[in-house]
């Protein structure tokens, strides 16, 4: 395809198509709307569907319907939004049904700056619902990585029965790019196949790799889902003997697949002491403070972070084996660098937060390798 | 259906019998199409949601609709649990959202008969919006909506539809809120198939249910049935066979009434039986179809 140039939203709304996404809820929300709007144009036209709901609550609620109506679904919102349907990313994640929801975070908390970035929402894409549940958050750094990962976002949710959260933020929403896309014919995404008969499938059982597939609803597999804890063919149970092997099933599924989930690129340099750390918006400005850094000369390691969560643990803590500092600079007061110092111990971590608005600046992160 | 069914359709009886004796065996219609194993339901005993149920099963039966090709979509509460008693593709989702849920189905797969099964808390109060935006769009889905004028499952507080001066454990010096007038409501946001009566009038409920489910549109059933454990017993207003009797000494068929002097038709406080509309919009699904067609045919 042409070099075309576009905004993060626009690729995300792309990925969709690209990846077989044939039903999109949503409710307009600064700075998401634009995803919205480019689906609502290009669904029709690949057969797909398109519903501007009521809210938030009922777009969540639509997307997981449609999801058992057989069509790959998606909505896209921004922090408030965000809020509003955790009740359902839960029941997504309890009765697992692929989705995909996109928040392109803005600055917080409540209704907090509509058009300012903010990466204040990792936590909330974490445990925003009530329970423990596995969860996927993807956090691109690029127009075009908007675009991959979207499509990855739709193949994971399908793989593991999981919604999936493509954790962006408002500028790389917003920010334009040439990006050259690929033939979406090249495009694969996970199928769900069911080969057990209506009589036998049981659509939460246990499988060997943790994951059951999803018949979707009306074409003979006649089955109940619930948000209550469920047995495996999926209605409501009190029985420990029945809740503990799904429990660890359900809370299991993600790590036994890990190495597939977790995307990272490092960038290495022998001898460093000091490593950035980052994701989104704000590794933008860490890999440009990274170049300045090593044009003075000095030993630096970059570690950026696609896959948000689950934690990339491996890897945050093999990079903490190897320097003294990690310094991780994101839009927020510290939500990541939670997480890196659980991994790697406090004193090792420097961490530079900003919740005004304003992105990290390079100098910012320079300075932190100073203090 | 059964001959004394449909007779009793057509004579507009308003005496139904319900049967004393073990209804799930004796019915080979209700072995199809629910799932025995989970029974005992969870509702209490004289409790009127299970007649409800039994009506949806014979409403589904008469139209001869395959067991594959209907979703029942539920949200929390006691009426909320039916769907689980019965063999479909069954969804019990959160809170207030069987309809927003049921959109996305129904979008998802237009040729299924979707049907929201809800409480008049999970409807009006927590899913009031869902309710009015699903009938604005005339989305073909039937909502039944089980009014018990009350929150069963958590203990009798009260609902949009208590009425008022109705005592609830949150409302001990009784409701000062007016109730919603649930088929007004679904009228005037736009609801194409309208319709209510009570668990005293089962034979009515079958019919109206079976229309409300071959409607292209969005349809709505009220199944009036009082809570007897908790309303019932805030209230004062005696066994669930008392409350029974008295809803069909306490409501009057919408023809009986619209016969009435003007003056007698306003003052009346019975619960009005009826089918109040029943009328042709554009079915959204169908609408939406329409946009591919026009869209993939090269219209800007």
């Amino acid at each position: 395809m042409a070099v075309k140039l576009m905004q993060g939203n626009d690729a995300i709304g792309w990925g969709a198509i690209a990846a077989g996404c044939r039903f999109y809820a949503g409710y307009p929300i600064t700075p998401s709307t634009e995803v919205a709007e480019i689906l609502s144009r290009e669904l029709p036209k690949v057969g797909g569907k398109f519903i501007q709901m009521e809210d938030e609550i009922a777009s969540m609620a639509a997307i997981i319907g449609a999801r058992i109506g057989g069509l790959r679904s998606m909505t896209a919102t921004s922090g408030p939004g965000f809020s509003l349907m955790q009740e359902n990313i839960g029941y997504a994640a309890m009765t697992e049904i692929p989705c995909v929801v996109v928040n392109v975070q803005r600055l917080g908390p409540s209704t907090g700056q509509p058009t300012a970035a903010s990466q204040g929402d990792l936590m909330q894409a974490r445990w925003g619902t009530h329970g423990d549940h596995p969860i996927i958050a993807l956090s691109p750094i690029s127009v075009r990585q908007a675009f991959d990962l979207t499509v990855k976002a739709f193949d994971l949710s399908e793989k593991y029965r999981t919604p999936v959260i493509l954790l962006t933020d408002e500028i790389v929403g917003h920010m334009r790019e040439p990006v050259d896309l690929p033939d979406f014919k090249t495009i694969k995404i996970f199928e769900q196949e069911v080969t057990e008969s209506p009589a036998t499938y049981k659509a939460f059982r246990n499988t060997p790799d943790g994951v059951p597939p999803l018949a979707p609803f009306g074409v003979g597999y006649r089955y109940h889902i619930t948000g209550l804890f469920h047995d495996e063919l999926g209605f409501p149970t009190q029985r420990l003997d029945e809740i503990d092997p799904w429990l660890e099933r359900f809370n299991a599924k993600l790590d036994n697949h890990i190495e597939d989930i977790t995307l990272v690129e490092e960038d290495v340099q022998a001898g460093a002491k000091v490593a950035f750390l980052s994701y989104g918006a704000s590794a933008r400005t860490a890999r440009h403070a990274l170049k300045l850094a090593r044009l003075q000369g000095k030993k630096v390691d970059m570690l950026t972070l696609f896959t948000i969560w689950p934690f990339p643990e491996k890897q945050v803590e093999a990079l903490g084996e190897r320097v003294d500092r990690i310094i991780v600079p994101e839009m927020n007061l510290g939500q990541l660098a939670y997480e890196v110092e659980r991994m790697v111990g406090r004193k090792k971590v420097k961490r530079v937060g900003r919740a005004n608005g304003e992105m990290v600046t390079p100098q910012m992160v320079l300075d932190a390798m100073e203090g | 259906m059964d001959e004394t069914i449909l007779k009793a359709y057509t004579q507009e009886s308003e005496e139904a019998l319900i049967s004393q004796t073990d209804w799930f065996e004796c019915s080979e219609t209700l072995q199809k199409l629910s799932k025995k194993k989970k029974f005992p339901t969870i509702w209490c005993s004289g409790c009127g949601i299970g007649i409800v149920m039994g009506a949806l099963i014979r409403a589904i039966d008469h139209l001869g609709l395959a067991n594959d090709n209907v979703a029942l979509v539920a949200g929390i509460g006691c009426t909320a649990r039916m769907p689980g008693y019965l063999d479909f593709n069954t969804l019990h989702t959160t809170h207030g959202r069987a309809l927003a849920f049921a959109t996305g189905l129904k979008i998802a797969r237009p040729d299924m008969k979707v049907i929201a099964i809800m409480g008049d808390g999970d409807a009006l109060a927590i899913g009031g919006n869902h309710f009015i935006h699903a009938a604005r769009r005339n989305l073909g889905i039937t909502a039944l909506v089980v009014n018990n004028a009350i929150y069963g499952m958590t203990g009798g507080q009260y609902s949009p539809t208590t009425p008022l001066g109705g005592r609830a454990t949150t409302a001990p010096y009784g409701n000062i809120e007016p109730p919603f007038p649930i088929c007004d409501l679904a009228i005037a946001a736009g609801a194409t198939y309208v319709a209510r009566s009570t668990v005293y009038h089962a034979l009515e409920l079958d019919k109206y249910l079976a229309e409300a489910i071959a409607k292209d549109g969005f349809s709505v059933v009220e199944a009036v049935s009082y809570c007897h454990t908790t309303f019932g017993r805030l209230n004062k207003l005696g066994t669930a066979v008392d409350m029974m009797r008295a809803l069909k000494d306490n409501s009057i068929p919408k023809s009986a009434l619209d016969r009435l002097p003007p003056e007698e038709q306003a003052a009346n406080t019975k619960i009005v039986r009826g089918k109040f509309i029943d009328i042709e919009r554009p079915q959204y699904t169908q609408v939406y179809a329409n946009l591919i067609t026009r869209v993939q045919g090269g219209e800007q």
